[in-house]
C-alpha cells in the first residue's frame, strides 16, 4: 500500500511542472498564438523562483519570481511577434535558445544552495484516507494551484465573455478585430499569462522535485508540454490526463531501477521523449483529429488593416 | 504616431543590412549586460571581438568552429526557406558522428586511403536516416516535424552516451565513458600543420557553392524556393508537398551528419558523451543570420563562430562565465528578427485621429 501510494505521491509531482506549462501553452494557442519557447520561459522560472526562495528565504516570494521572470520573457516573445511581426516558430526557438543562456548565467551563483522541503499542506481529515489522501490531499499548494487552474481555465474558456472573445480571436482575428476587439492586446495579455504559468511549472522544478539548481535542469520538459497541448486536442481536462501519462513515463525510470531492470539509466531516460513522438503520431493520424481541433488563426500573426 | 506599413515588394537593402544592424545592437546590449554583471565592458568585448584573430592558432579554431555551424546551417536554410522546420539538426549531427565513429572503431587500426571517406559516409547516412524519422512521420502521418526532430535530439544525446559507457568504451580506458583515441588514417586531414583545422573547412564553402546552384539554378530548388513563397503555386506547377519533405529533411540531416563525423574525426578524435555542444541549435542562428542564402550561411557561421571562440578567451581571460556565449547567440537572434519586420513593413508617420479633431478652427 505505502509503496503505491509512493509512486503515485511522484507521478504527482512529475506531472505537476507539465501541468502548469501545459494549461499556459493551451490558453496561448487557444487565442491564436504559437509560443515554441514555453522550454526557455520554464528553465527561467526555474532560476528565478529558486533565487528568489534563496535569497528571500519565502516560497512565496520564489513562486512570484518565477511567474515574473516566465512572463516578462514571454513578452518579449509578444513584443517581437505581436509589435514587430515575426515568424511565431523561430521566435519562440530564439526564446528558448535566450532563456537557457540568460538562467545559466544568473543561476552561476546558486549552484551551491539547496532548498529545504516545501511546505505541504495537509488538509484535515481527508489526508488520513488511506491511499488517496497521501497522493490527493497531502500534497504541496502548488498541486492544489494547479488543479484549481485546469477547473478555472475550462470554465473560463467555455464560460465566461473574456473566453469567449478569446477563442474568437484565436479562431478568426479579422473577425474578432471588426467587433472591436484589440487583438493585440488581448494576444499580449494571454501571452504573459502562459508565461507567468510556465515560470511556476519551472520553479516547480528546482523549488519542490530537486530541489536544487542546475543548468538546462528543465531538460525538454517545454517542448513536452507542447506535445500535450496538441495530445489534449486543445482541450483543458485533456492536459491533466496528458500531464499525468507523461509524467507517469518520466518516473518510470526511477522506479524501473528500483524493480531491478538491468539495463542502463539512459535508455530508460529516453522512455518519456519515445513516448511523446508515439503519442504524437497516433494523434495526429487519427482521421482528420488534430488539424479539425487546432486553432484556425494558430500561428499566424495579426496585422491591422489600414 | 510611428505605423507599420506593408511594402509592395520587399526591400533587398533592408534583408542584407538587418544582420549587420542585428550584429551592432547585440554587441551594444552585450556592453550593457558586462556592466551590469561589474565586468569592464570594453575589456570584455575586446576579448570576444579581436582574440578570435589574434594568433593563427586563434584564427584556424574559428575556422574549426564555423565549419561544422557552415555545413549544419546549410542544410536547415534550404528547408526553413520551404517551410520545413528541421529543429533537431543536433541529434542529426549527434548521430552522424556515431556512425562515422562506429566505423572508425569498426576498422579500427586498419589503414587505408578510403577509411577516411567511408567514416563521412557513415556519418551521412547516420544523419540522413535519423533525420528520415521525422521526414516519414510528416508525410504518412501529418506528425508536427519541430516535436519530433526534438524529441529525437534528446534521444541521441542520450544514445550517444549509453554507447560510448558500454559497447563503444576504450577496452584500456579505465573505465571512462568514451571510446578509444581514432588511429591516423580514420581522423580527418589536417589543412594548415600545426593547427586543428581540418578538411570540414575547405567542404563547408564547396558544398556552399553546390547548394547555391541547387537552390538558384536547378528544378529542386526552385521547387523549395516556390513551396516557401507560394505553396499553392507550387502544388499547380507539379512539386508536391511530400517530395519537399523529403529532400529537405534528408538534405539537413545528411549535411548534419556529416559535420558530426568531421567533429568526431577532427578536432575530438574519439567519441565522447558531451559530443553534442549546441551546435545544431546555433545553426538555426546561422541560418538566418545569413538569410537562409548558402553563401549568406557561409558568413553567419563565421560570425557565430566568433562567439564561441572569443567567448571562450573571455572566459580565460575574466573569468566570465560560459554562459555568456549563448545569451549573446540568442541575443542576436531576437534583434535580427526583430529588426527584421522592416524587409516586408516601413515605418510611417501617421497623425493620431485624436488630434486631428483638435485640430479645427
Amino acid at each position: 500500500m505505502d509503496f503505491v501510494a509512493g509512486i503515485l505521491v511522484s507521478l504527482v509531482i512529475a506531472a505537476t511542472p507539465l501541468i502548469f506549462a501545459a494549461i499556459g501553452e493551451l490558453v496561448v494557442e487557444r487565442a491564436g498564438v504559437l509560443n515554441l519557447g514555453v522550454e526557455g520561459m520554464m528553465i527561467i522560472g526555474a532560476i528565478a523562483g529558486f533565487a528568489g526562495m534563496v535569497d528571500s528565504g519565502s516560497a512565496v516570494v520564489g513562486v512570484v519570481a518565477a511567474m515574473a521572470a516566465g512572463a516578462t520573457l514571454a513578452l518579449l516573445f509578444g513584443l517581437v511577434t505581436q509589435v514587430l511581426l515575426a515568424n511565431q516558430v523561430v521566435t519562440g526557438l530564439a526564446l528558448t535558445l535566450f532563456g537557457l543562456g540568460v538562467s545559466a548565467l544568473f543561476g552561476q551563483r546558486y549552484t551551491t544552495y539547496s532548498l529545504d522541503r516545501f511546505p505541504r499542506i495537509d488538509i484535515p481529515y481527508l489526508s488520513e484516507i488511506p491511499l488517496i489522501g497521501p497522493v490527493i490531499f497531502a500534497q504541496d499548494a502548488l498541486v492544489y494551484l494547479s488543479l484549481f487552474l485546469v477547473a478555472a481555465i475550462w470554465w473560463a474558456l467555455k464560460f465566461t465573455r473574456l473566453g469567449l472573445v478569446l477563442r474568437a480571436v484565436g479562431e478568426n482575428h479579422d473577425a474578432a478585430h471588426a467587433l472591436g476587439y484589440p487583438v493585440i492586446w488581448i494576444r499580449l495579455g494571454v501571452i504573459a499569462f502562459g508565461g507567468a504559468c510556465a515560470g511556476v511549472g519551472g520553479a516547480y522544478l528546482s523549488l519542490v522535485q530537486t530541489p536544487i539548481w542546475v543548468e538546462s535542469m528543465t531538460a525538454g520538459r517545454g517542448w513536452i508540454a507542447l506535445a500535450i497541448v496538441v495530445f489534449a486536442a486543445w482541450r483543458p481536462w485533456r492536459t491533466l490526463l496528458g500531464a499525468y501519462l507523461f509524467g507517469g513515463f518520466t518516473i518510470l525510470q526511477l522506479h524501473g531501477q528500483a524493480f531491478g531492470v538491468s539495463i542502463p539509466s539512459q535508455y530508460l531516460s529516453m522512455i518519456p521523449y519515445a513516448v511523446t513522438i508515439i503519442v504524437l503520431v497516433v494523434i495526429s493520424s487519427e482521421s482528420g483529429g488534430s488539424r479539425l481541433s487546432a486553432p484556425n488563426c494558430l500561428g499566424r500573426n495579426f496585422q491591422k488593416p489600414k | 504616431m510611428l505605423r507599420l506599413v506593408p511594402r509592395q515588394t520587399g526591400s533587398t537593402w533592408m534583408l542584407w543590412s538587418a544582420p549587420v544592424l542585428a550584429v551592432i545592437l547585440t554587441v551594444m546590449a552585450g556592453g550593457l549586460m558586462f556592466l551590469s554583471l561589474d565586468v569592464d565592458p570594453v575589456a570584455a568585448l575586446g576579448h570576444i571581438l579581436l582574440d578570435p584573430f589574434s594568433t593563427t592558432y586563434a584564427r584556424a579554431e574559428l575556422l574549426v568552429k564555423s565549419a561544422p555551424l557552415a555545413l549544419i546551417g546549410l542544410g536547415l536554410s534550404l528547408g526553413f526557406r520551404a517551410g520545413v522546420w528541421n529543429i533537431g539538426a543536433e541529434g542529426q549531427f549527434t548521430l552522424g558522428a556515431l556512425g562515422g565513429g562506429v566505423v572508425a572503431l569498426a576498422f579500427w587500426n586498419v589503414e587505408g586511403a578510403w577509411l577516411f571517406p567511408l567514416i563521412c559516409l557513415g556519418g551521412i547516412a547516420s544523419g540522413m536516416a535519423w533525420a528520415a524519422i521525422p521526414a516519414y512521420l510528416k508525410v504518412r502521418h501529418n506528425t508536427n516535424e519541430i516535436l519530433v526532430s526534438l524529441m529525437l535530439t534528446y534521444i541521441a544525446v542520450l544514445l550517444i552516451s549509453a554507447l560510448v559507457s558500454g559497447p563503444l568504451r576504450d577496452p584500456e580506458g579505465y573505465n571512462f565513458p568514451e571510446s578509444r583515441m581514432f588511429h591516423a588514417s580514420a581522423v580527418a586531414p589536417i589543412l594548415i600543420e600545426g593547427t586543428r583545422a581540418h578538411i570540414g573547412i575547405a567542404l563547408a564553402p564547396l558544398i556552399a557553392v553546390i547548394l547555391w546552384g541547387v537552390l538558384m539554378r536547378h528544378e529542386i530548388g526552385y521547387g523549395v524556393r516556390l513551396f516557401g513563397d507560394a505553396p499553392k503555386a507550387a502544388r499547380f506547377a507539379g512539386f508536391t508537398e511530400k517530395g519537399t519533405v523529403w529532400f529537405c529533411l534528408l538534405l539537413s540531416g545528411g549535411l548534419a551528419g556529416l559535420a558530426g563525423a568531421l567533429e568526431a574525426t577532427g578536432p575530438l578524435g574519439q567519441l565522447v558523451p558531451d559530443l553534442p555542444a549546441g551546435y545544431g541549435f546555433t545553426a538555426i542562428i546561422v541560418a538566418f543570420l545569413g538569410r537562409l542564402t548558402p553563401l549568406g550561411v557561409l558568413v553567419g557561421a563565421f560570425a557565430l563562430g566568433v562567439t564561441y571562440i572569443g567567448g571562450e578567451s573571455a572566459q580565460v581571460a575574466m573569468s566570465l562565465p560560459a554562459a555568456v556565449v549563448g545569451v549573446f547567440q540568442g541575443m542576436l537572434l531576437f534583434f535580427l528578427l526583430s529588426i527584421d519586420v522592416l524587409v516586408t513593413n516601413r515605418v510611417q508617420w501617421v497623425v493620431p485621429a485624436a488630434a486631428k479633431i483638435k485640430a479645427g478652427p
